[in-house]
């Protein structure tokens, strides 16, 4: 960064060789990637981006793609999930339609994106940051924050460079690339992360922040899309430095908790720690259809399985959900969701399945749907969950029937017993 | 219309009343109060939510008669905001399309909407009709609305069943109410003419608006029933509800009979202690856990974020040593409600529903559901 005072400290990210140097190249190796900035060995908190990582993972897969312009996405709805940097030049990006992307970039290869590998990938992307330090926030499968603080006696060397050395192993043994962004605070390392991608290395300090931010336009700042974007722009902010030179109070009697955040982000100030394994607040499963449906009995053969899904997902967290919540999506994509509450918390599929069927019922009315989904929220200790009840004495036997179910699933894998609900039909 | 009554009778009607108004309605007309002034000197005012209804009459003196409807909470907070001892003028203008409410120097105008679009519940006839005293009829009430479910997906749970039964050679009327995890019963002998009546579920919103109806233990509460409907006249006040369309559970079968570990508590030492000890337990699972031994019960609440408590209590109890857990609000909805002093509770196991009554009365009992401790 521009931050960098001729004895700023330095090194080179291919060969670590420190430099205190205004050099262009690494004087060892030759390298043109070279760091330097006043508090590089200051700073600990860090975000690291995979660069297009699903098509990194294609493009690494199958050679041949190396130079080929290469879109995932597609399937039958036709949406671009990630665009190698190739295709990106032609003007694809992510979230495009399909055929938008392929009128843009006609020649590029596209492949239906496969999720069981990218999850496996990002999982070893994840346990590697692990070795560094325990303290990773995951924020999507391909990225995370993570605070190095207190981790330089441990690996013998300052985060900074504990990152270059992360970034080279991820290239050497999975064969994709990151970009890495350092920073004081997690608003800044993301920001960061993102200057100067792929393969970057970029770093924010607390020095330069306020100017920094200053020519930056307010949609840089986490929170703030289009809408607000376009609510801050009608009364005349467009730039951070507008924020910068604003009250607190103003702000917030404007715009809220909102405001608060808008303060004390445009001047660099986010407290927010890395957190861990944020802890779930509700758990879920959806489905997008290939074609719309409409159709009750198509409906309710994916809310079962979506519902056994569920259930299979709180087992294995070891929680129970209160409220039962049913999506729709309608093929013109408007959203709907009807939640109910239960009288005690469920960590059946059975139960979660019935209120949703409840729901479903006065909403499949003929409505073309292009997706459903089924999750519970005010998750609790699954020891509360199902008490056995006066008046349904079927309860009982279903709950041990599902029990039953998984035992039999858990020996012979999911396939060997089904409900009427599902079997039979066309699994996705 | 032209009419004057005193406010204090136009507000305690209104107070009835406008209770079954709901705040949001779709059908602005449901919003309303339908006032109707006859030429006998009176003024008829109902509303309703179109599964309730009731109307009230009150003194009035009339100039012309007449009727419209007007939004029912806001004439409400109008008359509950003038003066005590103050009268009350209202009149509508020659459209219909307003009522003035005129009271000292205050004015008010409200918009009004023709009587004639007034929803009626009355149709339909009753085929069985019988008295009861208001406090038997709140005892009734009192003994099991505490356990009514509020689960939209059991609908048919959302009321108490009320249907006669015979009981050694003596026709009884029941009440019955119950969310799954508790039940509670309650027998009185039943009045002349409900014999052969058809079991019937009363609504929540219905119950908890009687029961407001009927404070006053010595009036005479006259039911009627339909198959759909019931109707309760209690003096002026003529409520009119619909029933819920649908079958209460065999409930007869989840009242243990065979549960032969018996506990006697007095009652009120019982409920203070429950009281106490789960002081110390979580929002979600008040869980207190029972130990009987010989003579003497140990309450314990554990709770992982904040402490533990535990209480001994000496209690008549012979059988096996037991542990059993419950929902410590269930045991104090329930204990409050017995009568006597002292409880009995009839045990089975720890997964088993236990059976809770008074010492002295057979005519409530109660079911409970342990809970996992």
């Amino acid at each position: 960064m521009s931050s960098a005072s001729p004895s700023a400290p330095g090194f080179c990210r291919d060969c670590l060789r420190e430099h205190r140097s205004t050099q262009r190249r690494c004087v060892a190796c030759g390298s043109p990637r070279l760091v330097r900035h006043d508090e590089l060995y200051a700073l600990s908190i860090a975000h690291i981006d995979c660069d297009a990582f699903y098509a990194s993972i294609e493009k690494r897969d199958n050679p041949e793609l190396a130079d080929k312009p290469l879109i995932i996405g597609g399937g039958k709805r036709g949406v671009v999930s990630t665009a190698c940097y190739i295709a990106r030049i032609h003007g694809v990006r992510s979230a495009m339609p399909m055929f938008k992307a392929l009128e843009a970039c006609p020649q590029a290869v596209v492949i239906k994106p496969n999720m069981e590998k990218y999850v496996s990938v990002g999982r070893q992307v994840r346990a590697m940051m692990q070795d560094l330090t325990p303290l990773v926030q995951p924020l999507s499968i391909d990225e995370a924050f993570l605070d190095m603080g207190g981790t330089e006696t441990l690996h013998r060397a300052p985060p900074a460079q504990v990152l270059a050395r992360f970034a080279a192993r991820i290239e050497a043994e999975i064969g994709i690339t990151v970009s890495v962004g350092l920073s004081y605070c997690k608003f800044l390392a993301k920001v960061a992360s993102d200057l100067q991608k792929p393969r970057g290395f970029s770093v924010i300090g607390r020095a330069e922040a306020l100017t920094f931010l200053k020519d930056r336009p307010v949609t840089t700042i986490w929170g703030v899309g289009k809408a607000f974007a376009a609510s801050l722009a009608a009364d005349g902010i467009h730039t951070i430095g507008q924020l910068q030179e604003m009250e607190e109070g103003d702000l917030m009697r404007r715009h809220g908790t909102m405001g608060q955040r808008l303060f004390r982000l445009s001047r660099g100030i986010d407290e927010r720690p890395v957190e861990p394994e944020s802890i779930a607040k509700s758990v879920s499963a959806e489905t997008t259809f290939n074609d719309d449906l409409s159709r009750p009995e198509e409906l309710t053969a994916h809310l079962r399985a979506l519902s056994e899904k569920v259930a299979d997902r709180l087992r294995k967290s070891e929680h129970a959900g209160q409220t039962v919540v049913l999506k729709l999506k309608t093929a013109d994509f408007k959203l709907r969701t009807r939640n109910r509450r239960l009288e005690s918390p469920t960590r059946l599929a059975d139960r979660i399945f019935r209120t949703g069927m409840e729901l479903l019922d006065r909403e499949a009315d003929g409505t073309r749907f292009r997706l459903i989904g089924i999750g519970v929220s005010d998750l609790s200790d699954p020891a509360l969950a199902d008490p056995p009840d006066l008046v349904d004495t079927g309860a009982t036997r279903r709950a041990a029937a599902e029990d039953a179910m998984n035992r039999l699933r858990d020996k012979f894998g999911r396939a060997s017993i089904e409900t009427g609900y599902t079997f039979g039909r066309k699994r996705r | 219309m032209r009419i004057t009554l005193e406010r204090s009778n136009l507000l305690k009607s209104l107070n009835h009343v406008h209770r079954v108004v709901e705040r949001r309605n779709t059908i602005p007309i449901l919003s309303n109060v339908l006032l109707r002034a006859a030429a006998g000197d009176s003024l008829e005012m109902k509303a309703t939510d179109l599964d309730l209804e009731i109307t009230e009459g009150t003194p009035v003196t009339v100039e012309q008669p007449g009727a419209t409807t007007v939004p029912a909470h806001l004439l409400y907070d109008i008359v509950r905001k003038l003066p005590d001892g103050s009268e009350v003028r209202l009149a509508t203008n020659a459209e219909g399309t307003a009522m003035t409410v005129a009271s000292g120097r205050s004015k008010f105008s409200l918009q009004c909407l023709p009587e004639a679009d007034f929803p009626d519940l009355t149709a339909g006839t009753f085929t069985h009709s019988f008295k009861m005293k208001a406090s038997d009829l709140k005892m009734l009430i009192d003994r099991t609305q505490f356990a009514i479910s509020t689960e939209e997906t059991r609908y048919y749970l959302n009321g108490i069943y009320i249907h006669t039964v015979e009981s050694k050679g003596d026709l009884k009327i029941r009440a019955v109410a119950t969310d799954g995890h508790r039940l509670a019963r309650a027998d009185l002998e039943a009045p002349s003419g409900s014999e052969g009546m058809p079991g019937i579920i009363i609504p929540r919103k219905t119950v908890g608006e009687l029961q407001k109806l009927v404070d006053q233990p010595d009036a005479t509460v006259t039911i009627e029933v339909s198959d759909a409907k019931i109707r309760f006249t209690i003096g002026s006040i003529v409520m009119t509800s619909k029933l819920i369309d649908g079958t209460f559970p065999d409930y007869q079968r989840v009242i243990p009979a065979n549960n032969d570990k018996e506990l006697r508590v007095d009652c009120q030492t019982f409920a203070q202690a429950v009281d106490r000890v789960s002081t110390i337990s979580s929002e979600r699972g008040r869980a207190v856990k029972l130990a009987l031994n010989d003579g003497s019960l140990t309450l314990t609440v554990n709770n992982p974020d904040s402490g533990s408590a535990t209480e001994e209590l000496p209690v008549g109890y012979e059988s096996d040593p037991l542990e059993i857990g419950f929902n410590a609000k269930y045991l104090l909805d329930i204990t409050s409600q017995l009568s006597g002093g002292e409880a009995v509770f009839m045990l089975a196991d720890p997964g088993s529903p236990t059976l809770v009554r008074d010492l002295a009365g057979e005519e409530a009992l109660y079911v409970l559901m342990p809970m996992r401790v």
